[in-house]
């Protein structure tokens, strides 16, 4: 705690030499903008086609908003309005996150049912975002349009290959899945869009609007309870668990497939398990918002908190969390604020020093500049956790969000809730009997790798959890209603010195809301949301970021050669973080001598 | 025989062959966004986004949709429409534009936002598109509020001199094809609105429609003509004077803060998406979304609007003063503040020490 900057222990395991430059044929290749994501990213990428492997990578993000700066000043009952706007697709995972630390800086409980009805709002943004991500911007990755434009001869054999779960969904072969996927043509696309209609409406029962709610405050939601509300929202959960019935084995057989059909495909967009995950879902009976219970509260979210190391959970307590957090500027477009902007917060309210680099005591000095890949490169931070037991600041991702979720939930075996249990080593997922089903269990397990494959997989699994959870929420809803305990909002003071903190996991991971509160408006704010995490530069310490660490050195399967290169396995490797970058990201690639710049397709400015 | 009920009148057909056969959209969210107005369009129904891009509808022309967060294409792939919009090879085109622009004059390097990278390796910022695109443009819609009005990112204090697409361009800019910007607020848009809105300016150019009507801040009339509160299903407890004390009560929210009054708005009698959810409508209150004046003219959006509880208690004196006293407000309301412009200085009030706040002239 409280080092000196001089004092940061790079993480020498995760700081890979600057690639193979000797390698002569280095061939630098930009895809910018990746498309199919939320936010502005561009990839850079210097790629050795004789040894078919990405030789190295940066990234970086284009986009500059400035919240930070212009939120300080305004009324901190304000703050859940204006930071939804930082993501249009997981705005609601802001909000919410936005109130839980006003709930903190004001001391406000909400009613038990508000808990309910925010659980079952962001429980229905999981069902719908990672359903739309999976199958209509990812899925077209696996699609047969694209596999048989990089890889003809897997598709070829996925004509052959017989899906094992073709009983499940329907799909003979492989081949088949894949032609379901084809963007707008496909069946399971327009399904899944439709599909994400649906959980949509049954988010905006509990929250208003897709994707700034309307009806969430400080001290609860404004949403009306009747049985109604909860009677519209499960009747077409329903629906969607018969949906997931389908979904998730057509992935597993999907993701199986490619494990077969390209040996070695485990190492495409693998890195290091540098997990983390923040908590999501409230529990009402114990969840009072004060910090110096919140390492207990933590512990009886719906999703466990935790962070995990080379497939150790080292921490699922929200207050080690929060301390460990430390932003480091590194290769973005900003001056340090170390020794130029205040220190707010010394020490936490349980008396724990707080770093001068953490989100409390942070100030944002934007300076635009040239984009130089050898120097600043992006609009993104570099958030770092800082590992006490070991001195590093770990680079930690969230996988996109769902296979941290699941690995931190597994190996803390707190949850058992009549649809979700926790084993210590997976998660179990009871899906109950539907109109044309009959119940199902599935059981996620912990990979052997943190990589695309598996990123991908937790994703189909995590939809099934937020529905099964959602039963429980149900439950417990429509017995506050029966019982006449109907209220959903609790009336506030906003004081005029306070501290606040919220921590959820907005839909692709970790997100951190940090207030401060001084003559009753916002003296400062700051968001970290998880794209800034995978999404991050090189650091202080040359740390890479996750992106850049998972793509350098992916392995290069595609058949084609430099002339109709599409890039694909570093698509998946990157798309499988599910990036959302209107928290920020671009990537590079490249750093040996260059014999060819290429840019994707054959169009643009040719550099020599 | 003549078939009983043979149709002669003089009606366009609206499956004819469209006038204009084929149009690609070009759509940016490289402005200072979310994104979510594009995520807001997948969930449109009325129509869906399939519905235009498979040709159900009939008498359209065949559109192809750029759009970043949909397309099939990455990178240079997915640049090259631009490009060749931008050389003149690609016409007719409707250009889209999401998210508010940036002041880049107000700096001497660097941006704030950049789309694809042009032959200096540098990013290419928002405004230069916008200054190759819309010459060249059939039409420009503003999707959601940061691009027509500023919105969000516009805010006081900001540091990158954001504004709306009409402050950058001038209100009164027109196409080649004599069409004004078209302007779509919301935060994010109402997907049917968006939707419903590029049908109509598909079917105009088809010829299937005559010139969109827009009002003096460039919406939609149909659209935004109407206040929140005239749609709002909570208007008969206010005629009632019956007030919510608390969120989560069934009542009228405009002591609570709800701002439905004075905006115009058409969520709370459409609802979110197919009827379902909204705002003061479902128990959130109205925060002006769709309005030029937003955040700044209705922050703190938890406090009584000033002014709502005169009107609330002449409840009964209906007509004419509540009116008139609503419309000078809502007159007020619908102005933008005024540090929303272009040129080389900032006057957000935000003071940066990292960089100069207006362009240092080149010697």
């Amino acid at each position: 705690m409280g080092r000196e900057p001089d004092d940061r222990v790079p993480e020498t395991p995760q700081a890979k030499p600057e690639a193979a430059v000797a390698a002569p044929k280095l061939v630098e290749m930009n895809w910018d903008p990746i498309t199919r994501i939320v936010g502005s990213l561009g990839i850079y990428t210097k790629i050795d086609f004789e040894n078919r492997t990405v030789a190295e990578c940066h990234s970086t993000s284009s986009i500059f908003r400035g919240y930070s700066v212009f939120m300080k000043g305004k009324d901190p009952r304000d703050a859940h309005f204006i930071t939804s706007r930082i993501c249009g697709i997981c705005g609601d995972n802001h909000a919410t996150c936005a109130c839980y630390a006003q709930n903190m800086a004001f001391g406000v409980r909400p009613p038990d049912l508000a808990e309910w009805i925010v659980n079952l709002g962001e429980a229905a943004e999981y069902m719908f975002d990672h359903n739309i991500f999976q199958d209509n911007l990812v899925g077209v990755d696996y699609c047969e349009r694209m596999v048989k434009e990089t890889n003809p001869s897997v598709l070829a054999k996925a004509e052959k290959a017989l899906a094992p779960h073709s009983n499940d969904h329907g799909y003979r072969t492989i081949a088949d899945i894949m032609r379901a996927l084809n963007p707008f043509e496909g069946e399971f696309y327009r399904e899944a869009l439709q599909m994400s209609r649906m959980t949509r409406e049954m988010f905006c029962l509990m929250e208003g609007r897709h994707v700034h709610p309307s009806t969430l405050y400080p001290g609860g939601v404004g949403t009306v309870p009747t049985p109604q509300l909860f009677t519209d929202y499960m009747t077409r959960l329903v629906k969607y668990v018969e949906f997931m019935k389908r979904v998730v084995p057509l992935h597993d057989d999907l993701f199986d497939f490619f494990y077969e059909a390209l040996p070695g495909y485990e190492k495409v967009g693998q890195r290091r398990i540098l997990l983390g995950c923040w908590g999501s879902f409230q529990n009402p009976k114990t969840c009072d918002y004060t910090y110096k219970n919140m390492s207990e509260w933590g512990k009886d979210m719906f999703v466990t908190p935790g962070v995990i190391v080379d497939g150790e959970l080292v921490t699922t307590d929200l207050v080690d969390i929060n301390l460990g957090i430390r932003i480091l500027l590194g290769s973005s477009f900003y001056d340090d604020w170390e020794g130029k902007g205040e220190v707010f917060v010394k020490k936490d309210p349980l008396g724990n020093p707080v770093d001068v680099r953490h989100p409390w005591n942070q100030t944002t000095y934007p300076r635009p500049q040239k984009r130089d890949f050898k120097g600043k490169y992006t609009w993104v931070m570099a958030p770092r956790w800082f590992d006490k037991r070991t001195g590093q600041y770990l680079a930690l991702d969230t996988g996109g969000g769902p296979i941290a979720r699941l690995w931190a939930t597994a190996l803390a075996g707190y949850i058992d809730v009549g649809y979700i249990k926790s084993t210590g080593s997976s998660v179990k997922i009871r899906l109950p009997k539907t109109a044309l089903k009959p119940e199902v269990e599935l059981e996620w397990k912990i990979p052997k790798w943190s990589n695309a494959l598996e990123r991908n997989r937790a994703r189909s699994y995590f939809q099934a959890y937020s529905a099964a959870i959602a039963y429980y929420f149900c439950q417990k809803a429509f017995a506050d209603l029966h019982e006449g305990r109907t209220k959903t909002w609790r009336k506030f003071e906003v004081p005029d010195e306070a501290i606040g903190c919220g921590f959820h996991e907005a839909v692709r991971g970790v997100l951190s809301h940090h207030v401060v509160i001084r003559d009753g408006k916002i003296a400062n704010y700051h968001p970290y949301p998880p794209t800034p995490w995978n999404a991050s530069p090189r650091d202080t310490n040359g740390t890479l970021g996750p992106y850049e660490d998972a793509i350098q050195n992916t392995p290069i399967f595609e058949e084609n050669g430099p002339d109709k290169f599409k890039g694909i396995d570093i698509m998946r490797a990157v798309r499988s973080f599910d990036p959302c970058l209107p928290c920020g990201v671009h990537m590079y690639l490249g750093k040996g001598r260059e014999i060819a710049v290429r840019h994707s397709p054959m169009f643009g400015v040719q550099r020599a | 025989m003549a078939p009983r009920n043979a149709v002669h009148d003089q009606a366009i057909r609206i499956d004819r062959e469209p006038d204009v056969k084929e149009i690609d959209v070009l759509w940016i969210t490289a402005g200072l966004s979310c994104d979510g107005d594009s995520v807001s369009v997948t969930n449109a129904k009325l129509p869906s986004i399939e519905d235009v891009v498979l040709g159900a509808i009939p008498g359209l022309p065949k559109v192809r949709i750029h759009n970043p967060v949909l397309a099939y294409e990455v990178g240079d792939d997915f640049m090259k429409p631009f490009h060749e919009a931008a050389a003149g090879r690609l016409d007719p085109f409707l250009l889209v534009i999401e998210g508010s622009i940036p002041n880049e004059e107000v700096k001497s390097e660097g941006y704030w936002t950049g789309f694809g990278t042009g032959d200096d390796g540098q990013p290419i910022p928002l405004p230069r598109w916008i200054d190759m695109l819309a010459p060249k443009a059939t039409g420009i819609i503003a999707a959601g509020t940061c691009a027509t009005f500023g919105g969000i990112h516009a805010m006081e204090g900001n540091p990158t001199g954001a504004m709306g697409l009409a402050d950058y361009l001038g209100a009164n800019w027109r196409s080649k094809a004599g069409l004004p910007i078209v302007n779509v607020p919301g935060c994010p848009i109402q997907p049917d609105n968006f939707m419903e809105t590029l049908l109509y300016l598909l079917r105009q150019l088809a010829g299937l429609a005559p010139m969109i009507p827009l009002d003096d801040r460039l919406r939609p009339t149909w659209l935004f003509e109407n206040t929140v509160h005239d749609g709002c299903d909570r208007g008969g407890y206010y005629e009632q004077a019956e007030f919510a004390s608390e969120y989560g009560q069934k009542e009228c929210l405009v002591k609570l803060g709800c701002w439905g009054p004075v905006v115009n708005c058409n969520v709370a009698k459409r609802g979110w998406m197919d009827g379902i959810g909204g705002c003061p409508n479902v128990g959130g209150i109205c925060m002006a979304c769709t309005m030029p004046g937003f955040p700044d003219k209705f922050m703190p959006f938890m406090d009584r609007p000033p002014g709502s509880m005169s009107s609330a208690t002449a409840v009964f004196t209906y007509g004419k003063v509540v009116r008139a006293l609503r419309n000078f407000t809502q007159w007020r309301k619908n102005k933008e503040p005024r540090w929303r412009h272009t040129g080389d200085h900032l006057t957000t009030g935000y003071r940066p020490r990292s960089f100069d706040g207006k362009r240092q002239k080149s010697a």
